[in-house]
Order: C-alpha cells, then sequence, then structure tokens
C-alpha cells in the first residue's frame, strides 16, 4: 500500500509530533513535573498489556461460547473486559465490534487520523496510517482488500467503518471450516491483525 | 433525537477549526442504526471550549450515495457522527 512518498510524508509527520513531544517533556522536567524515567515506565507498562494477543483472545472465546459473542457484539467494551483485558489505560476507551457472516465483510479505517484499539491490537501496522490505505479503502474497499490478498464475492456486502470518533473497532471474522474440534487456544493462534482491521480472512 | 432506522443527511460545512465530520461525508444522505451515547463534543474541546456532551449516532451511507453511480454494489460506509451534524432527510 505504501510507496516512498507516503513513507516520507508518514516521517515527516512524525518527526514533528516527536520533536514537539520532546519539547513538551523537557519543560515537565525542568519544573520537576515528572522524570524520563517515569515516562519510560508507563509507556513500558502500557505496551506491556496492549498486545494482540489480546484480540486473538476475545475472538477464540466469541467463536467457542454464543453468549459472550453475543455480549461482545451488544457491548464489547463490557464484554473484552470480562477477559481482563485493561481498557483503562490514560483515557477511557469504548470498543465496538463487529461481526463477519456470510454476507457482511467488515473493515476498519480511520480516516482522519489514525483510530485504532491499540489496548486489544497493540501498536498499529504501518499501513494502517498510510494516507494510501486511509483514502482508498473507503472509495474503492474490494480492490483495497484484493491487494491484501482477499477476493470477495460481488454480492457480499462490505462494510468500511470509518472511526472518525469515540469508538474503537474490532471485526470478529467468521470462524474457519474445518475447526470444529479446536480448543480456545488453538483457536487464538489462528488469529492475525489483518484479520481483526478485516483486511485478511482467517 | 433521532432514532435507529431514520433516514437522514450530513449538513454541508466547512468550519475552521476541527470537526470529526470527514469531507468526503458532508451532505450525504445516510441512516441511523444504533445510538451510541452521549461523548464530549470534539469540535468544541479542540478550540479549547468547555465540555459539552452531545449524542453520537452510527450513520451507514451506501457507497454509491457517497460516490456516484460508479462506485461498486454490496459496499456500504459507516460513520459515527456527533448529532449537530445531521438533519432529518426531508
Amino acid at each position: 500500500m505504501s510507496d516512498s512518498h507516503d513513507h516520507e510524508h508518514d516521517h515527516e509527520t512524525s518527526a514533528e509530533i516527536s520533536n514537539r513531544v520532546k519539547r513538551l517533556i523537557g519543560t515537565l522536567e525542568r519544573r520537576g513535573i515528572l522524570t524520563e524515567e517515569h515516562v519510560d515506565a508507563t509507556i513500558q507498562s502500557f505496551l506491556s498489556h496492549a498486545r494482540p494477543a489480546n484480540g486473538f483472545r476475545v475472538v477464540a472465546r466469541a467463536w467457542v461460547d454464543g453468549e459472550f459473542k453475543q455480549r461482545l457484539l451488544a457491548d464489547a467494551t463490557s464484554a473484552v473486559s470480562e477477559l481482563g483485558v485493561d481498557l483503562s489505560h490514560w483515557a477511557p476507551v469504548c470498543i465496538r465490534a463487529v461481526e463477519n457472516t456470510s454476507v457482511l465483510h467488515n473493515v476498519i479505517v480511520c480516516t482522519l487520523c489514525s483510530c485504532y484499539p491499540i489496548s486489544l491490537l497493540g501498536p498499529s501496522p504501518a499501513w494502517y496510517k498510510s494516507e494510501a490505505y486511509r483514502s482508498k479503502v473507503v472509495r474503492d474497499p474490494r480492490g483495497v482488500l484484493e491487494e491484501f490478498g482477499v477476493r470477495l464475492a460481488p454480492e457480499k456486502e462490505v462494510r468500511v467503518w470509518d472511526s472518525t470518533s469515540e469508538l474503537r473497532y474490532i471485526v470478529v471474522p467468521e470462524r474457519p471450516a474445518g475447526t470444529d474440534g479446536f480448543s480456545e487456544v488453538a483457536l487464538a493462534e489462528l488469529v492475525t491483525t489483518n484479520g481483526l482491521i478485516g483486511t485478511a480472512l482467517v | 433525537m433521532f432514532e435507529a432506522g431514520e433516514y437522514v443527511r450530513t449538513r454541508v460545512m466547512n468550519p475552521d477549526g476541527h470537526t470529526r465530520l470527514p469531507g468526503y461525508l458532508r451532505g450525504r444522505p445516510g441512516r441511523i442504526v444504533n445510538y451510541a451515547g452521549t461523548f464530549l463534543f470534539s469540535d468544541l474541546r479542540a478550540r479549547g471550549e468547555p465540555d459539552v456532551l452531545q449524542a453520537l449516532y452510527t450513520v451507514v451511507f451506501d457507497a454509491r450515495d457517497v460516490w456516484g453511480a460508479d462506485a461498486a454494489g454490496a459496499t456500504s460506509i459507516a460513520a459515527d457522527l456527533f448529532e449537530s451534524y445531521l438533519e432529518k432527510q426531508t
């Protein structure tokens, strides 16, 4: 999805932001409000909990437990908390789960910036933040999905969820055929990050 | 207030400051599928004005209503939009 232009653009933007953050941290340190160690420890603690394995576990549970799946689709924020996933880092986050079915395929984007359910999926892939993905997936989702190797029947509805606001989305993929006897742990190993964004089938 | 199933149209607007109504979804007809609750209205927050809660709705748009007749069929876009971005479809 990304040509060299997108990379240059992304790097410029992140360099600007990173300089601003450095200046802000520098000012707060000089005033004795925080220390670099405190910042590092906070980020470390956040990232150690924010892992794709959380999302994989949620999906595997939904595949084996129909009642959990109903709770997940009705109110993902509280259903996810049942599994002990901490969504309450520095700002409360609301999660919504959308289910792929035989007639509907869901795919997630944030066209305005790069909103992403970090607590469930870890930091987002670079392509998810690229202008190419963000601008094209809302205009031609089937074309973008084909670039990811996902070919859908023309009659299957594709719904693009533009996370414009307060909610963060995960896709619950269709459970793969031939996994009837699989344990929850074995099922979780089949799930991928792209599957939870909707740019891959599982 | 809107209800699930109601047909709405997004407003045409071009504010100087921040908004969460993407440009490509302005002036488009859509259908409310869900009331998501009330949230702090981002457009005012971004201007440093006092916090105000506002209703947020999930609105689904047919891709052809957004991009025109040459958009693929069976394709839709869903976005969570604040109440003040929406008006009843007439």
